[in-house]
C-alpha cells in the first residue's frame, strides 16, 4: 500500500457548497494552509452538480433575518435552533452578492435590484454555480485540493480531533492527514431507504445519491453528539424524474390537486411535511394520483419551464419531450420520495454550538451535515461555511496540532487491507445495500408503509440492520472504488441505526410523514418541545434530551 | 436515468471521467470512456457538458417513461444548446442563454 502523510492547518472534508465557500473565506481572511479532500471532483460534486434553479434563502426587500427564522421554525414546528437560524439568516444576502461577483447570474429589474420569487427566493441561472465556486477555489494558492480522495474516519483522542484517514479511489494511495482544525461538509445521507425506482433508475433521486452520510457516520463513531435524526426529509416531487415542484408551484402558481381535480393542499396545511402528508392521504383515500395543476398555462410559460428544468433537473424536460405533452397540456403528477437525512432541509445533523463547532474539539460542521438549522438551502450552506471558517481561524490562533497516533493509523490501514484482501463471503455490497433499503422501507417508515411506523417495527429494523452490519465485515473490494462502496454502505448502516433510535425516542407525531409514529399519532407540546440528541458510547447509541435554544443566545458546549 | 457514450466519437480526453460526481465513468483498455455503473447515474449531465466532441448522450430509463430520445449539449458562445435526437429520426433543440436568468 502506498501511504501519503500530509499536514495542514485546516482540512475541509467535502468540496461541495459549504466546503468550497469555507475555503474562500479562510483564504480571504488569513494565510492558513487549507486542504480540501473531495471524493469526486469539486467542479461538479455535491448537491449543485446539475445546477440549481433559484436561491431559496434570501432576505428580500422589506424583510429581516428574523422573518426567515420564523418561517423555518414554523415549518419545523418549533424544533429548530434559533441561534443557528438567525446567524445564518444574517449572512444570506452577503453570500448571495459574493456569488454574483464570482459570476452567478441573478435576475434583476430595470433598477438593478434582484427580482424576488415569493418572499424568500431569487431567480437565477444556477446551471454553472458549482463550476463557478470550484474555479474560485482552484485559483487560491494556499488551498490544496485532493480530488477523488475519500475520507473514512477521524483520528480523535481525548475528544480532540487530530486528523483523518482516507484513500484515493483511483490509485489507492492511503492518506494519513494531520490537521489542527477540521471542517466536515460531506452533505447528508441518501440511499438509506428503498428509492422510488429501485431498478435501473435507482439513482434518479432527489438528493445526490453519492452523499452517503459519511460525515454523520464518522462523527457518530468518534462519539460526536448528533441531533434530530428523527426529522427525516421527504421531498414532494414530480413523479418519476423526482424533479423539483417548487418551480411549478411558485413559478406558474400550480396548485396541488387530486385525481378529481380538487385542490387539497389547504386541507392538510402548507408546511413541507404537510404537503407530503396531504398527498399520501389523498392517495390512501382513493383520490390519487395527485398532480400540480399546470393545464392551461401559456405556451410562453411552457417554454420557460422547459428551460428552467434544463438548468437544474434536465430529466424533467426530457420527460415532457418523451410524453409528447407539455405542462400546459397535462398536469404534472407528483409523489413523495423515500426519506433522507439532510440538515439543509430539516434539522438533522451534528449538534453544534453557535460558532458551528461540534462536540469534538477542533471539528466544525457546515451545510447539510450540520443540524439544528433547517431550510438553509444553498445560500445557507454558503453562510454556514463562512461562519465555520471564521470559527476555525479563531481556533487555530489558540491551538497547536496533535499528530494522529501510530496505533490508530495502523488500525485503519489494516481495516482497508482486510476488505481488499479477504476472499469475501457470499454477498456483495450491492446485495447488502438492497437488503438495508428494504428493511428501512418495510420497518422504519419508508414509501412502502406510507412513511408510517410503530415501535415494534423499529425494533425489527434495528435487529436486521445490526445483522447486515455484521455481514458487511466480510465484504470484498476488488479495487479502490469498490472499497469506497463498502465504506459507504457501512456509513449508511450506522446512520440507519441512528435514525431508528431517534424515531423510537420521540414519542409523538410532530411532523406528519417525516416522523409518523403510529403508537403516538398526536403532537405533544407538553413533553416534546425539545431536541432528541444522541451519541455513541462503547458501541451503543445513547439518547440525550436537550432544551430549545433561542435566537440571541450564544450556545456553547459544556465539555 | 443514464448515459450512453459513443466509443467511435470519444477521443479519450478523460474529462467526463474526471467530472462525474459518482466517479462512474472509467476509461477502457483502448483509452475510451465508458460508463462502468450505468444504474448509478444521477442524471446530472455534468459529463455531457464536458464533452467537446459530443460523444455522450443521456436518456431516460424505461422505468421513468423513457421512449428512446437521446440528448446532448453543444456550446455556442454564451448559448448552451440542448439537442434532442428523437427515436423517429427527428431532431429538436432548446437553446439556453447562460447569461440570462430563469424566468421561474
Amino acid at each position: 500500500m502506498k501511504i501519503e502523510r500530509c499536514k495542514t492547518d485546516v482540512l475541509i472534508i467535502g468540496g461541495g457548497t459549504a466546503g468550497c465557500y469555507a475555503a474562500l473565506t479562510i483564504a480571504d481572511q488569513s494565510d492558513a494552509k487549507v486542504l480540501i479532500c473531495e471524493k469526486a471532483h469539486i467542479k461538479r460534486s455535491g448537491c449543485l452538480a446539475a445546477g440549481v434553479n433559484a436561491l431559496n434563502a434570501y432576505i428580500t426587500e422589506g424583510r429581516v433575518p428574523q422573518d426567515y427564522v420564523d418561517y423555518a421554525r414554523k415549518d419545523a414546528d418549533g424544533i429548530v435552533r434559533g441561534d443557528l437560524l438567525l446567524t445564518m439568516s444574517e449572512r444570506l444576502n452577503q453570500v448571495t452578492e459574493h456569488m454574483e461577483r464570482l459570476g452567478l447570474v441573478i435576475l434583476k429589474d430595470a433598477n438593478g435590484k434582484y427580482v424576488a420569487r415569493g418572499n424568500r427566493n431569487l431567480k437565477i441561472n444556477g446551471e454553472n454555480m458549482k463550476p463557478i465556486l470550484a474555479k474560485a477555489v482552484e485559483a487560491l494558492p494556499q488551498v490544496t485540493i485532493k480530488n477523488h480522495v475519500n475520507i473514512t474516519d477521524f483520528f480523535v483522542k481525548d475528544n480532540r480531533i487530530q486528523g483523518t484517514f482516507g484513500f484515493n479511489i483511483q490509485d489507492g494511495t492511503m492518506y494519513v492527514i494531520e490537521a489542527n482544525a477540521v471542517m466536515i461538509a460531506t452533505g447528508g445521507a441518501a440511499g438509506l431507504y428503498k428509492p422510488n425506482h429501485p431498478g435501473f433508475s435507482r439513482h434518479k433521486m432527489w438528493y445526490p445519491p453519492f452523499n452517503t452520510g459519511a460525515g454523520y457516520a464518522m462523527g457518530i463513531r468518534a462519539g460526536a453528539e448528533m441531533t434530530t435524526f428523527e426529522m427525516r426529509f421527504i421531498a414532494l416531487r414530480c413523479k418519476d424524474t423526482i424533479a423539483p415542484t417548487g418551480t411549478l408551484a411558485q413559478g406558474v402558481g400550480a396548485k396541488q390537486v387530486n385525481s378529481l381535480g380538487e385542490v387539497y393542499e389547504t386541507k392538510y396545511g402548507l408546511t413541507t411535511s404537510e404537503r407530503v402528508y396531504g398527498t399520501v392521504s389523498e392517495n390512501l383515500a382513493g383520490r390519487g394520483p395527485c398532480y400540480l395543476r399546470t393545464e392551461g398555462i401559456t405556451p410562453e410559460q411552457d417554454d420557460s419551464l422547459m428551460k428552467a428544468y434544463l438548468n437544474m433537473a434536465p430529466s424533467q424536460t426530457l420527460k415532457w419531450i418523451e410524453n409528447g405533452r407539455k405542462p400546459s397540456q397535462q398536469n404534472v403528477e407528483i409523489e413523495g420520495t423515500e426519506p433522507y437525512i439532510v440538515g439543509g432541509h430539516t434539522a438533522s445533523g451534528y449538534w453544534v454550538d453557535t460558532k458551528r463547532a461540534t462536540t469534538i474539539e477542533g471539528l466544525y460542521a457546515a451545510g447539510d451535515v450540520a443540524g439544528g438549522c433547517p431550510q438553509k438551502y444553498v445560500t445557507g450552506a454558503l453562510a454556514e461555511g463562512e461562519i465555520a471558517a471564521e470559527s476555525m481561524l479563531e481556533f487555530l490562533r489558540s491551538h497547536t496540532p496533535v499528530p494522529p497516533e501510530e496505533a490508530a493509523v495502523q488500525e485503519h490501514l489494516a481495516e482497508a487491507a482486510h476488505f481488499l484482501t479477504t476472499d469475501g463471503g457470499l454477498f456483495d455490497t450491492e446485495q447488502l445495500e438492497d437488503a438495508m433499503q428494504t428493511v428501512m422501507d418495510t420497518y422504519a417508515g419508508g414509501i412502502g408503509t406510507n412513511y408510517r411506523f410503530h415501535e415494534k417495527e423499529l425494533g425489527i429494523a434495528d435487529d436486521k440492520i445490526a445483522r447486515l452490519t455484521e455481514l458487511s465485515d466480510q465484504l470484498h473490494a476488488a479495487d479502490y472504488q469498490e472499497l469506497m462502496y463498502i465504506y459507504e454502505l457501512r456509513e449508511r448502516l450506522l446512520v440507519c441505526r441512528s435514525v431508528i433510535a431517534h424515531l423510537k425516542a420521540r414519542k409523538e407525531t410532530r411532523w406528519h410523514s417525516f416522523a409518523e409514529n403510529l403508537d403516538y399519532p398526536e403532537k405533544d407540546d407538553a413533553h416534546w418541545k425539545k431536541y432528541v440528541n444522541s451519541r455513541m458510547k462503547n458501541g451503543k447509541l445513547e439518547i440525550v434530551f436537550r432544551d430549545l435554544v433561542e435566537e440571541g443566545q450564544n450556545y456553547e458546549h459544556c465539555h | 436515468m443514464s448515459i450512453a457514450i459513443n466509443a467511435k466519437q470519444c477521443v479519450g480526453c478523460g474529462k467526463c471521467s474526471m467530472v462525474c460526481p459518482g466517479s462512474l465513468i472509467h476509461m477502457n483498455a483502448d483509452g475510451k470512456a465508458f460508463i462502468k455503473y450505468p444504474k448509478d447515474c444521477w442524471g446530472c449531465t455534468s459529463c455531457l457538458k464536458e464533452c467537446a466532441v459530443h460523444a455522450i448522450r443521456f436518456y431516460l430509463g424505461a422505468d421513468m417513461g423513457g421512449m428512446g430520445s437521446l440528448v446532448h449539449t453543444e456550446k455556442e458562445g454564451d448559448v448552451l444548446r440542448w439537442i434532442i435526437d428523437h427515436p423517429d429520426g427527428k431532431t429538436s433543440e432548446i437553446r439556453i442563454h447562460t447569461k440570462q436568468s430563469n424566468q421561474y
